[in-house]
């Protein structure tokens, strides 16, 4: 998701569909026939973002709250949605420091390193884009589950991955995996290598240039990949759906808990959960659209 | 500190950069660099600093082999075309980076911090940030960076280049006193050979990554080596083989032994200087730089036929 | 004249460190931060891929190919492919047309809308699938009822995959040189060549760089499709469901392999994608 593209809107004034040059000498009827063409197409895209987005989740505002408040207060005090809560809360405090720390890593490697081979270590970072979520888990399961690469090593050791949090904390890392990378990469490259030589003629190491000098430059595109890895991971279904085993209170994160609740006809139980999911959402979209324009501010004054 | 460049050789790929390139900086001196785009001035710059590392060849600073050592152990001084600002530290935090990153008390940073901005004028402007200067005003404040560290050596990439003419000759008189001042050996790359003329002690010359000539402005100016160098530095006439100075070419309101006819093409008034475009008998053009004093009292008219004499040209061996 | 600068004959060196080790020590960390990188990078990608390959063509491509061919299997890459190539080409359209109101429209609660965009991304799959049941399902407000229909597939994917053709598009279309439409509007042209001939050609490699996107996303969707469509197979069972299922029977080769193909299926379209829109940025522009 490109953090020039979202929040992108065009200054006031800006040409309208018709350009303005093909209503230099038009008739009445041109310009009323250009106005039309703008209404309509306004309309449909409108339209089409109504049906396909607005509506369906105003629905969950609707449906979580059809029968009262009460059976949400109840649904909210129920232990396995409070431990489902407090488990997805608690992977994504993992999974996002660690993929925001390869992430920087990542874009200093790729942007400031000299070697062969950077394309195809662009495409490995991105390959969690392009692979299903239940394929994702599968691979990890193939890896460390008690038949797996490391199986025996890890029973040998006496640690459990699959079918366990650090299964779904595995899981969540791998899929919202590119996205501080992805968002940090093109900042380090506006940013230049000026600054950072110059602090080194100034005597700074390695280390102090990067904390005092990179960092700050390249922060709002950190910030705004963090804010995308939260989002990712906090959602994540398929992947950590085959790698917990589902177990109630103990490995159900809070999207699994809205389909155990739905599949044993909870509804207002999974109305209410998607209904946290879903303003945990629209906090990020929040957060999305003011950093956005934070980014694109910090990329102009570069 | 005196500096010592030998044998210095870069390339980039197939590119050479730098081929064989010998100089030596006296301790305290103000030298230039200059030379065309492409002609391995900021290259040499860069080795110098430790920014890059030579193919071949040492550089010595203060007498010591720095050519191993990596520019954050130099001392050197290094002022960017563009300034290279810290563009989220206030100008007072840019210019006590040095000092911060050597962990100095923050008494003696601010004390000093303080007396730098004074020396280049920007006090008052301790809390702004870079967005907010002007190119002039950045400058000074890479300037005062490069110095609060107290190096040994100063060196600066086309300082001016990036900034208005106006601006520029203000900042050129402004680091020659700089200079006059604190005696730090420095070092500045430039493509404008009037900058070089007019603020330099000694001028290195380069060309295609080697050096051409080096030596004080009067000199590189009156006895030029090669073609490069006269034509790179001061206007020049070229006859064929052979090079004329236009001021060198005497004209004379009635002929003389030695002297020829032309015909004024075009007469250019620049305030005190007149240039004369001149063809000669056999259809050469050239042209001839005079005070306004002298153009008047010869009573110049475009049209005209008039004698010249030209003095001996100066020819180069190829 | 004397020097306003402390007199360098201070005690203490103002050159920067000189740590001999330094430079060692600075490399050293390098190598060890690049090791940390290399090792979280095979934990969690390199080793999973392989071991995933690996899976499939144990007991050879003989057994790959029986699994992949299964008459389910077959049926379940199928409606994932066609499904996903089909939505991408809606995307295509009315991710254009969405790109181009918001950046060349102007009404109220434009910033709204906008904003609103990147709900599919920031949204659980699994609650887009519950919100979707909601509306066009079972107990639809509006009667329209879609659970268990292939249209069902559609809608879910669509929703999934709305922000990457917008998201793509806008930022070019907001650079675009307002200049060149209206020389050629000048030149006589009509609004409907301007848009033909001028800004298309120039929004392409945008529109086809989403297109690829959804695409990629669209084959590997899975939260959405679980609730909405039943899971029917034959009908609408789609490759991810598919793969999950025999994850839970313990079929693991035929889901390893089927998985292959959809990955496949995916990084081939990213990559022609990529090359092809490179190719035409090279050409066009």
């Amino acid at each position: 998701m490109s953090s020039s593209g979202a929040g992108a809107l065009a200054p006031p004034g800006s040409a309208a569909l018709a350009p303005r040059g093909a209503t230099s000498g038009s008739t009445r009827a041109d310009r009323r026939r250009a106005r039309a063409r703008r209404l309509g197409v306004r309309t449909i895209a409108l339209g089409y973002l109504a049906l396909l987005l607005l509506a369906p989740v105003a629905m969950i505002f609707y449906r979580t709250f059809e029968h009262g408040l009460g059976p949400v207060l109840d649904a909210l005090g129920e232990p396995n949605f409070q431990k489902a809560f407090w488990l997805s809360i608690e992977v994504v405090l993992i999974a996002v420091p660690l993929n925001t720390a390869f992430g920087i890593g990542m874009a200093l490697l790729l942007e400031r390193g000299r070697f062969k081979g950077k394309a195809l270590l662009g495409m490995l970072i991105d390959l969690p884009f392009a692979i299903s979520p239940v394929v994702v888990g599968l691979a990890l399961v193939l890896v460390y589950g008690k038949t797996g690469w490391l199986g025996d090593w890890l029973t040998e050791h006496g640690i459990q991955v699959i079918f366990s949090v650090p299964g779904i904390v595995l899981a969540t890392a791998v899929v919202s995996l590119p996205f501080v990378a992805r968002e940090t990469i093109p900042v380090l490259h506006e940013l230049g290598t000026d600054a950072e030589q110059a602090a080194a003629t100034l005597g700074a190491s390695g280390w102090q240039t990067f904390w005092r000098v990179t960092l700050p430059g390249i922060r709002w595109g950190v910030v705004y990949g963090v804010v995308l890895t939260t989002a990712r991971a906090l959602g994540e279904f398929g992947a950590v759906s085959v790698v917990s085993g589902r177990i109630q209170g103990q490995t159900q994160t809070l999207p699994l808990y809205v389909q155990d609740r739905f599949e044993n006809f909870d509804i207002t139980g999974a109305y209410v959960a998607s209904l946290v999911l879903a303003l945990l959402a629209l906090g990020t979209l929040l957060a999305m659209n003011l950093l956005t324009r934070r980014t694109r501010a910090a990329k102009a004054a570069i | 500190m005196a500096i010592e460049v030998q044998s210095v050789g870069k390339r980039f790929g197939t590119f050479t950069a730098l081929d064989d390139v010998n100089i030596r900086v006296g301790d305290g001196a103000l030298t230039a660099l200059l030379g065309p785009s492409g002609s391995g001035k900021s290259t040499l710059l860069r080795i110098i600093a430790g920014l890059e590392e030579p193919d071949e060849g040492t550089v010595t600073i203060g007498g010591a082999d720095v050519t191993s050592v990596p520019a954050r152990d130099r001392g050197v001084g290094f002022v960017f075309q563009h300034y290279a600002p810290f563009k989220h530290m206030t100008v007072a935090n840019n210019v006590a980076f040095g000092l911060t990153v050597r962990r100095r008390p923050r008494a003696e940073i601010q004390e000093r911090v303080k007396e730098l901005l004074a020396l280049v004028r920007l006090d008052g402007l301790a809390d702004r940030y870079p967005s907010q200067l002007s190119g002039g005003q950045l400058q000074r404040m890479a300037l005062a960076r490069a110095l609060a560290v107290q190096p040994d050596v100063l060196l600066l990439d086309e300082p001016f280049g990036a900034l208005d003419a106006q601006v520029r000759a203000e900042l050129r008189a402004w680091l020659r006193r700089l200079h006059d001042e604190i005696h730090v050996t420095t070092i500045f790359v430039t493509h404008d050979q009037e900058e070089a003329m007019e603020v330099a002690e000694q001028i290195v010359v380069m060309h295609e990554g080697r050096i051409e000539q080096a030596g004080t402005p009067r000199e590189l100016y009156e006895s030029p080596r090669n073609e490069f160098v006269m034509t790179f530095i001061g206007p020049v006439n070229r006859l064929g083989d052979a090079f004329v100075r236009p001021h060198d070419i005497q004209l004379l309101s009635e002929a003389s032994p030695g002297s020829t006819e032309a015909l004024v093409q075009r007469i250019v008034h620049l305030g005190f200087e007149v240039r004369v475009e001149l063809t000669l008998p056999d259809g050469r053009e050239i042209w001839a730089q005079l005070t306004r004093e002298e153009a008047q009292a010869l009573e110049l008219a475009e049209g005209q036929i008039l004698s010249v004499r030209l003095p001996a040209p100066r020819e180069f061996a190829a | 004249m004397e020097s306003p600068l402390p007199s360098s004959d201070s005690t203490v060196s103002l050159r920067g460190p000189h740590w001999p080790g330094a430079r060692l020590r600075a490399q050293g960390a390098g190598a060890l931060g690049k090791g940390l990188l290399g090792i979280y990078l095979s934990a969690l990608v390199l080793a999973p891929i392989a071991a995933l390959v690996a899976k499939s063509t144990t007991g050879g491509m003989d057994a790959f190919w029986r699994e992949v061919s299964s008459k389910e299997a077959v049926a379940a890459i199928k409606l994932t492919l066609i499904a996903s190539l089909i939505i991408a080409l809606i995307n295509a359209v009315f991710g254009t047309l969405v790109a181009w109101v918001l950046v060349r429209d102007e009404f109220r609660g434009k910033r709204i809308v906008n904003a609103v965009i990147d709900l599919p991304f920031a949204l659980p799959t699994i609650v887009a699938g519950v919100v979707l049941l909601a509306l066009y399902g079972k107990n639809s407000p509006v009667g329209i009822d879609v659970t268990f229909t292939r249209a069902a597939v559609g809608l879910a994917l669509l929703f999934v995959t709305l922000p990457f053709v917008v998201r793509s598009v806008q930022p070019v279309l907001l650079e675009l040189d307002l200049a060149m439409e209206e020389a050629a509007a000048s030149l006589g042209a009509r609004p409907a060549t301007v848009l033909r001939r001028i800004v298309l050609p120039s929004l392409t490699p945008a529109i086809l760089s989403g297109v690829a996107l959804s695409f990629a996303r669209a084959v590997g969707e899975f939260g959405s499709l679980v609730l909405i469509t039943g899971n029917l197979p034959f009908k609408t069972e789609v490759g991810s469901v598919y793969i999950f299922n025999q994850i839970e029977n313990d079929n693991v080769a035929a889901a390893a392999a089927v998985s292959v193909v959809l990955m496949f299926a995916a990084v081939v379209v990213l990559g022609l994608f990529t090359l092809l829109s490179r190719w035409r940025s090279r050409h066009v522009l």
